[in-house]
């Protein structure tokens, strides 16, 4: 990270003394490589511009209050969905930080160089990249289709199964990066490794693990694919018990913007608008949280 | 230093053996964790056993037929994945072929060009994306980019090749509605840039300051040291980094789902709509019923084999990366 050294980035090569050849492929490198990154820098500007120019039309006070409105009923909002998203993303949260954080501790404190704990370790990060769809496959074949209907409860679960391995990566690094001498005083002290974990490694890491939960919620708040089979949606307010589809921001932008009424697109960009700028500020929370911790 | 550390490490799990002053608490807490990290691995197979458990009765009855057919026939109980096998694996290797150049060049930019009051903005720009939604991608892809694309590419492009052998087929739109299987390519392609620039970027930053500085020392141009001693020390991470985006490209649902047009027919113009694995199951699984559910989860289960492949090769070659 630090090696930008100045001397080293930007190399004025004396061009004069360099032959054509090696300069024409020199000054292409350059070229290509500054256009690839403004070509990134034009896409998240044209995504973000699109979604303010057309999402903040429909930013209202009815936005925020009124339910989703049936096919070919004016007007409406999207209080249903957000709620519904609400409700879903913190019970996945509350699911899976306990397993996460667990489960990353026995792995840098229990398990470090175990068998076992290597092959933890390895499958999770090959559960961090796998496809979300087959998450909800599975969630649909374990709940939606033994309890019969589409469920929030459901949706909740292939949510935290997408969260859960975030944190078990966060938690087992940042748990790694306490020194051992640490450890090694709370032991001298007579600590049990369990108090030890808890009251020292545990606290050293906190604000890393914070960044592992803020990070996951990042991540679960905007997937779609697992909602699909699992939660779905529906234009009512949603039921406490949770049960038949419940309304969530995800399936709500999916279906109400390849629809042909108005109205409904123009709340598709509204919960896309609301969904980007809360994903965003939570990664940027997320990074400015792991920034103070390395500076302590 | 780790061998002390291990050494502690060994004897404080040896005094655990031992009656400790935690008690029950302590070898609860252990459980505990022990269990939860279980959980991790029960996923994964759960995951795996679910999606056989509802493709079994397709696979046996289509047999491998399953995979080479293209027939998808709702009413007449006819179902073979080639169109979708085909359509994902296209979509994936385009977006690799646009997206990888793009990726290296942003990590070339950022750790060798890039002035150094610019770096971690435009760093921080391009990690932003990768925490965009794959809805909003797709979104975008059909409401900005494809009508552009449409009016701007696939037109004169279909005009220029039209009649012309090979790329006259291959570059052919014959609806150009913008949307389709290079459309798709490309949003996917945007969609993997942030990993693949990331991971490679921090690659780059690991090789020591002093190799560099040699190769810049007797004389050498920015690319040849790109060339010649950044990228044969990075090439097995950043080749990991690659297959890591392939994995991601492949079972990418709804940003594809947006932008690839549906549609079961193989053709050999990349400007067509076609379908990938995980459109299909995000299109049709909710009415689907019977021999249809199976279907869908058989195709399931090729994209677990495939992706499951491609992300275990990616994790063996970048070993401990960062959290993707």
């Amino acid at each position: 990270m630090d090696a930008a050294n100045p001397l080293t980035t930007a190399a004025p090569a004396r061009i004069s003394r360099v032959r054509p050849g090696r300069r024409v492929a020199d000054r292409i490198l350059i070229l290509a490589s500054t256009i690839a990154t403004l070509v990134g820098i034009v896409v998240l500007g044209s995504i973000l511009f699109m979604l303010v120019v057309e999402g903040i039309k429909g930013v209202s006070p009815t936005l925020f209050t009124a339910p989703t409105p049936g096919p070919g009923s004016e007007g409406g909002g999207i209080a249903n969905a957000i709620l519904g998203s609400l409700v879903m993303t913190l019970l996945a949260i509350l699911v899976a930080t306990p397993v996460g954080v667990m489960a990353g501790t026995f792995l840098a404190e229990y398990g470090r160089n175990s068998k076992i704990a290597d092959v933890i370790r390895f499958l999770n990060d090959i559960l961090l990249s796998a496809p979300s769809i087959l998450i909800g496959l599975f969630v649909y074949t374990l709940m939606v289709r033994p309890m019969g209907s589409y469920s929030g409860w459901a949706g909740a679960v292939a949510l935290a199964i997408i969260a859960t391995p975030v944190i078990v990566r966060t938690t087992e690094d940042m748990l790694r990066l306490v020194p051992s001498t640490l450890r090694e005083a709370g032991a001298a002290l007579g600590a049990p490794p369990s108090i030890v974990i808890r009251s020292i490694t545990w606290r050293g890491a906190s604000a890393g693990i914070v960044t592992g939960i803020i990070l996951a919620l990042a991540r679960i708040a905007g997937e779609t694919a697992p909602l699909l089979f699992t939660a779905l949606n529906n234009n009512s307010w949603f039921a406490p018990n949770l049960m038949g589809g419940v309304p969530n921001l995800p399936v709500m932008i999916y279906q109400f913007a390849l629809s042909p009424y108005p109205n409904w697109q123009q709340l598709a960009w509204a919960g896309a608008l609301l969904i980007t700028v809360t994903i965003l500020a939570l990664s940027i929370v997320a990074r400015f949280v792991i920034k103070t911790e390395r500076s302590r | 230093m780790a061998a002390l550390t291990d050494q502690i490490a060994l004897t404080r799990g040896r005094a655990a053996a031992r009656k400790t002053p935690g008690g029950l608490g302590d070898s609860l807490f252990r459980a505990a964790s022990y269990g939860a990290a279980i959980l991790v691995l029960l996923f994964l197979a759960g995951i795996l056993a679910s999606i056989a458990y509802g493709a079994w009765p397709a696979f046996q009855e289509f047999g491998l037929g399953f995979i080479t057919s293209s027939v998808w026939n709702i009413g007449q109980e006819q179902y073979g994945g080639l169109v979708a096998i085909v359509g994902t694996l296209a979509s994936a290797v385009l977006a690799l072929l646009i997206g990888v150049p793009l990726s290296l060049g942003i990590a070339v930019y950022l750790t060798q060009l890039c002035p150094g009051w610019a770096r971690k903005p435009v760093s921080m720009t391009i990690e932003l994306l990768a925490s965009v939604p794959s809805i909003i991608y797709g979104m975008w892809g059909l409401f900005v980019f494809a009508p552009l694309f449409a009016r701007f590419v696939q037109v004169p492009v279909s005009n220029l090749v039209e009649g012309m052998p090979i790329v006259g087929t291959l570059f052919y739109a014959r609806v150009p509605s913008g949307v389709g299987i290079l459309t798709a390519g490309i949003i996917l392609a945007i969609m993997i840039v942030p990993f693949v620039a990331s991971i490679t970027r921090d690659m780059l930053d690991q090789i020591p300051t002093v190799l560099r500085e040699s190769a810049y020392g007797i004389g050498c141009t920015t690319w040849e040291v790109v060339r010649h001693v950044l990228v044969p020390q990075a090439s097995v991470s950043i080749i990991g980094a690659i297959m890591l985006g392939l994995g991601r490209a492949l079972g990418e649902t709804m940003a594809v789902t947006f932008v690839i047009g549906n549609a079961n027919r193989l053709s050999g113009s990349v400007f067509d709509p076609g379908s990938t694995i995980a459109s299909r199951i995000a299109n049709e699984f909710n009415e689907a019923d019977g021999m249809q559910l199976n279907a869908l989860m058989a195709l399931g289960c090729i994209l677990f084999v495939i992706t499951f492949f491609v992300l275990i090769v990616a994790r063996l070659l970048t070993r401990r990366a960062k959290v993707a």
